[in-house]
């Protein structure tokens, strides 16, 4: 009976299943893709072509496929998620050598119907890991040192291979992702600071193998006006387009900056840039409410689910999510430097959005099996 | 083991959900931290960054204002706008420029030389920008652009505006426009905002003087322009304010008279109204084309221009310095007179020269005038006679009487190329040459030779202000519509409207407030008296180009200015002007007023290496007085007009 319950056929009733779904969540992630589609149609200087066409069909496409993760026993995400992290560490090194070159960074690997980027969802795939393994480990043993080299090896091996594709800023956000984690089971401070200190010494070490765009990117950030046709440009130019939207913006499609391309990267990563310019500081504000929205809804599934691995995983990927969006945006207002971060649903791009609906499909998961136990 | 296992989660959870509670926290800061930025980009500096932004997307292009129009008296249009056919090339639209060149060549006239050079400006510039191929073309070449301009494409017909002059009779005083020049920029604070391609600016003449209010304001194209300076869209179209139309006191049709009566001789005519100063008439011969220069003028023309000995582009009425010759004798007649030095009545003996302090002074007539008084002496134009009465008179009193009469100063503020002139006297001489004032120079000066230069029009001046009965005037070639009318014109009119007045001269002084030249206007008189002699009488010397209708009759005084001094033989052979080289001939003076019934206009004119007055210049005012006098009916309508008005 008990067995019955749990297993990965379950005869539930879809419909039942259905209406477990959190659906404020739901519509939220409803909501943010209707208005992606309106800033991607922006981007294309108001027109329905390539790029905001394939844009809606993958919004709709992962849609279908969040729901049917989400209707997914949480059991079996526990227990594959060893595997689907290996296969993707898989997809990593097979970048490595298959991989598409582009723009002087080999991050995509051909698939035929479309290029994936494994990085992006290698995001999901070591918060999902983590969670397994914290799960699976007993509390006391979190601390000891054996314990304590799987989460460091688990997460070293895909930084290293996302930072040589090269791609700081992905890499960047899984490193921090896995910390989360980790430090949610309760890794102590101590062992952070230790790690920490570590870097700081090998700092110099790293830099020396960073690639020159990346070290102007830095410098560039710490003052932009220095080179302001430069590597400064997109910061400068980011700045004028949010700055000049003003408490209106100037209206959907009249964003000059965008249209008139003077905003770089405006499909993906300067898409709040965009938004931003159009819909003014009403609008900006509404978007960041509902992305905190969102997060907030994740962390409450994250509390009522009964389960380690479903608290972990959801408390994770909230942090996560909040970390993308409050990169991205940082980013564009200028506050850190321009690292390759795209927003969560908002931005263009397949991988992106696919991750990103895999780790919310899990989340779902969670809320519809909360009263499950895994063992 | 189930104990453990719940223990283990129960101790997991609190963890986890403690740390999450700490994590919580740190993103509420965080979000504050965000909203904090996004307030102050988009509300507090968002009006820095909204201009920060139109500075990306707005370009504008300036365009040059409709130029202001130069009048006649009559409001006929001397410098007009007219329309001009252009064409541009936009090469972006073009699939195969040099075959539009090919073809562009077939259709219109244009020089391999200019083709390379046009290849070579559009290597230059972005390719959506224009280029000007031609911004003078004839109807004809436009039209057949037009009739190919399916067989054409990047090539774009274009109809604008340009200056553009009725003739070339008003060359001089009106001036031309052309291309500003980089030292114009430089020099000139009012171009500052008017760096327009393709503005042409007033280059000499009143079109130099009145060009910064004849300029406008300039206009502007402002374009939506994308991050690589296309032009997207036109949002604003501003044509910015025509210039000011100015009307002058020049009469279109006396102009043309006088430069067809200079048609074939170098030199300059001056006409005044003797009561209020308006110039009536003001032509330089020879003359250019101000066409030419509009649209930049040709290196041959311009090489033409300047290689020509009588100086084409000098302004010879306001520019030219010519020793005043015998008509300076009114002068010094009047000088003589007002101060007392001599009577009317001296009498003096002409043997053809005199001797003084060794030195000989001839008088042009060889055989002399024999017993002259003053009244043959001016109508004769007796050199002798004159020695005499500047030796009485002194270099002194001769310079103060010239320069009271307008001489050796500006005329008018309108002409940045006017000269002044040289009045002779003791202090100048000092000053200037740091010698000693000889005897022998005032009596040359007595007779408008020696250190004295005059031009033109300060001859007619002086001419117009013995004409009105000794009364000064202040020159005007410029229209003032709320000027007052003169005190002297209300005089006149006065005098005009009351046949026989009995008003004396002191009461004509005070009631309409005139200020007079002199001290006894008997002596102005009998200048004036002397000047109809020289002209209406047997033995006057311009007795010959007199006109006998009474109301075109007008008295006049000759003059030549000397080039050179006759040597003895050259006396002796008895040597005719008309017998030496070109160069080397006296410049001829006539300075007149008429009618002499009733004065109203003065005039001047200078023939460059003429010879003597009354055969070269005296024949040419002959002409243009008696088209003035037709015309006065006309312009004196136009002046009663605003008398009443005014009055």
């Amino acid at each position: 009976m008990l067995y019955t319950r749990s297993s990965f056929h379950s005869p539930f009733d879809l419909r039942e299943k259905f209406f477990d779904l959190d659906f404020p969540l739901l519509i939220s992630i409803l909501i943010l893709g209707i208005i992606s589609m309106f800033a991607q149609y922006s981007s294309s200087g108001g027109q329905f072509d390539y790029h905001s066409k394939s844009h809606a069909i993958r919004f709709f496409v992962f849609f279908l496929f969040f729901l049917a993760v989400s209707l997914v026993n949480i059991r079996f995400w526990n227990d594959y998620s060893l595997l689907i992290f290996i296969l993707l560490i898989i997809l990593l090194v097979a970048v490595k050598f298959f991989g598409v070159q582009s723009q002087g960074s080999r991050r995509w690997i051909n698939l035929f119907v479309f290029n994936l980027q494994p990085s992006e969802l290698v995001k999901v795939g070591i918060i999902l890991f983590l969670s397994n393994y914290y799960h699976k480990i007993s509390s006391s043993d979190v601390n000891k040192f054996r314990y304590l080299f799987y989460p460091l090896v688990a997460l070293l091996i895909p930084f290293m291979l996302v930072v040589t594709q090269p791609d700081l800023g992905t890499a960047i956000l899984i490193l921090m992702s896995g910390i989360v984690i980790t430090w949610l089971a309760g890794v102590k401070w101590r062992i952070f600071a230790y790690l920490t200190g570590l870097c700081i010494v090998l700092a110099p070490i790293a830099i020396s193998f960073l690639k020159p765009y990346q070290k102007s990117r830095i410098l560039t950030f710490l003052n932009p006006d220095s080179d302001p046709l430069g590597a400064g440009y997109q910061i400068i130019q980011s700045k004028i387009a949010i700055g000049s939207g003003g408490l209106f913006g100037k209206g959907f499609l009249n964003g000059s900056q965008a249209y008139l391309n003077f905003l770089p990267e405006k499909h993906t990563d300067f898409i709040f840039t965009l938004y931003s310019e159009e819909f003014g500081f009403i609008g900006s504000v509404f978007m960041i409410i509902l992305y905190f929205f969102i997060t907030f809804r994740i962390t409450l599934i994250g509390n009522m689910t009964r389960s380690i691995f479903g608290k972990l995983y959801c408390y994770g990927f909230a942090t996560a999510f909040f970390i993308y969006v409050v990169v991205n945006m940082s980013m564009v207002l200028g506050l850190l430097p321009i690292v390759g971060a795209p927003l969560p649903i908002l931005s263009y791009g397949g991988s992106s959005m696919l991750a990103m609906m895999f780790g919310l499909g899990i989340v779902m998961s969670c809320n519809v099996y909360k009263n499950n136990a895994i063992g | 083991m189930l104990s453990f296992n719940s223990s283990n989660i129960v101790s997991k959870t609190k963890t986890i959900s403690r740390r999450m509670f700490l994590l919580n926290s740190f993103k509420a800061i965080v979000l504050i931290g965000i909203f904090g930025r996004l307030a102050s980009l988009q509300i507090n500096e968002g009006s820095k960054y909204k201009s920060l932004s139109d500075k990306n997307r707005f370009r504008e292009t300036k365009i040059s204002p409709p130029r202001g129009i130069i009048e006649d008296y009559f409001g006929k249009e001397i410098a007009s706008n007219n329309k001009i056919y252009q064409l541009h090339i936009v090469p972006e639209s073009t699939p195969n420029i040099n075959l539009l060149f090919f073809r562009l060549k077939n259709i219109i006239n244009i020089s391999e030389k200019k083709i390379d050079y046009l290849k070579k400006q559009i290597s230059k510039k972005k390719s959506w920008d224009t280029i000007v191929v031609s911004n003078n073309l004839t109807w004809e070449d436009f039209s057949r652009v037009n009739l190919f301009l399916h067989d054409l494409q990047g090539a774009q017909p274009v109809v604008s505006v340009a200056r553009f002059y009725a003739d070339n009779s008003s060359a001089h005083a009106i001036g031309y426009v052309s291309q500003m020049s980089a030292n114009d920029l430089r020099t000139k604070t009012y171009l500052k905002d008017l760096n327009i391609e393709g503005i042409s600016i007033g280059k000499t003449g009143l079109e130099s003087s009145l060009d910064e209010q004849m300029l406008g304001e300039p206009g502007y194209l402002r374009y939506e322009v994308n991050v690589y300076g296309k032009k997207i869209k036109q949002v604003a179209t501003n044509l910015g304010l025509k210039g000011k139309t100015f009307r002058t006191t020049l009469d279109q049709s006396i102009q043309k008279v006088s430069s067809d009566a200079l048609r074939d001789v170098s030199g300059a005519v001056c006409v005044m109204d003797i009561y209020n100063g308006d110039i009536v008439s003001m032509v330089s011969s020879p003359a250019f084309n101000p066409n030419s220069f509009v649209h930049g003028v040709s290196h041959k023309e311009w090489n033409d221009l300047n290689a020509n000995i009588d100086k084409p582009m000098l302004n010879k009425a306001v520019s030219g310095l010519y020793p005043p010759g015998s008509t300076i004798k009114t002068l010094t007649a009047l000088s003589a007179l007002e101060n007392d030095i001599v009577s009317s009545k001296l009498i003096v003996k002409c043997n053809g020269y005199i001797d003084l302090h060794g030195e000989r002074f001839h008088c042009w007539k060889k055989k002399g005038h024999g017993v002259v008084g003053m009244r043959t002496a001016i109508k004769k134009s007796c050199d002798v006679y004159f020695y005499e009465v500047s030796r009485r008179l002194g270099i002194d009193r001769l310079s103060a009487t010239a320069k009271k009469f307008g001489l050796g100063q500006k005329v008018l503020q309108n002409f940045k190329e006017e000269k002044a002139g040289v009045v002779p006297n003791t202090k100048w001489k000092k000053n200037k040459l740091g010698k000693n004032w000889y005897i022998g120079e005032t009596l040359h000066s007595g007779i408008g030779q020696g250190y004295f230069l005059t031009t033109p029009l300060q001859l007619s001046l002086m001419t117009a202000q013995i004409a009105n009965g000794g009364f000064k005037i202040k020159p005007r070639i410029l229209v003032d519509e709320n000027e007052k009318v003169s005190n002297l014109q209300k005089f006149s009119e006065h005098k005009n409207s009351t046949p026989g007045n009995v008003m004396s001269t002191d009461d004509q002084i005070y009631n309409f407030n005139l200020q007079p030249l002199f001290r006894n206007q008997e002596n102005i008189n009998l200048v004036k008296d002397a000047m109809f002699a020289a002209t209406n009488e047997i033995g006057g010397t311009s007795y010959r180009s007199r006109l006998k209708d009474k109301k075109f009759m007008f008295a006049g005084k000759t003059g030549s200015s000397q080039i050179r001094k006759f040597t003895a033989e050259q006396r002796k052979a008895e040597i005719k002007q008309k017998d030496i080289t070109y160069l080397e001939r006296d410049h001829a003076w006539f300075v007149a007023y008429a009618p002499v019934q009733n004065p109203q206009y003065a005039i001047s004119v200078l023939v460059e290496h003429g010879g003597t007055g009354s055969s070269a210049a005296a024949p040419i005012a002959k002409k243009i007085i008696k088209k003035i006098i037709e015309r006065h009916e006309i312009r004196a309508a136009q002046i009663n007009s605003k008398l009443s008005k005014n009055i």
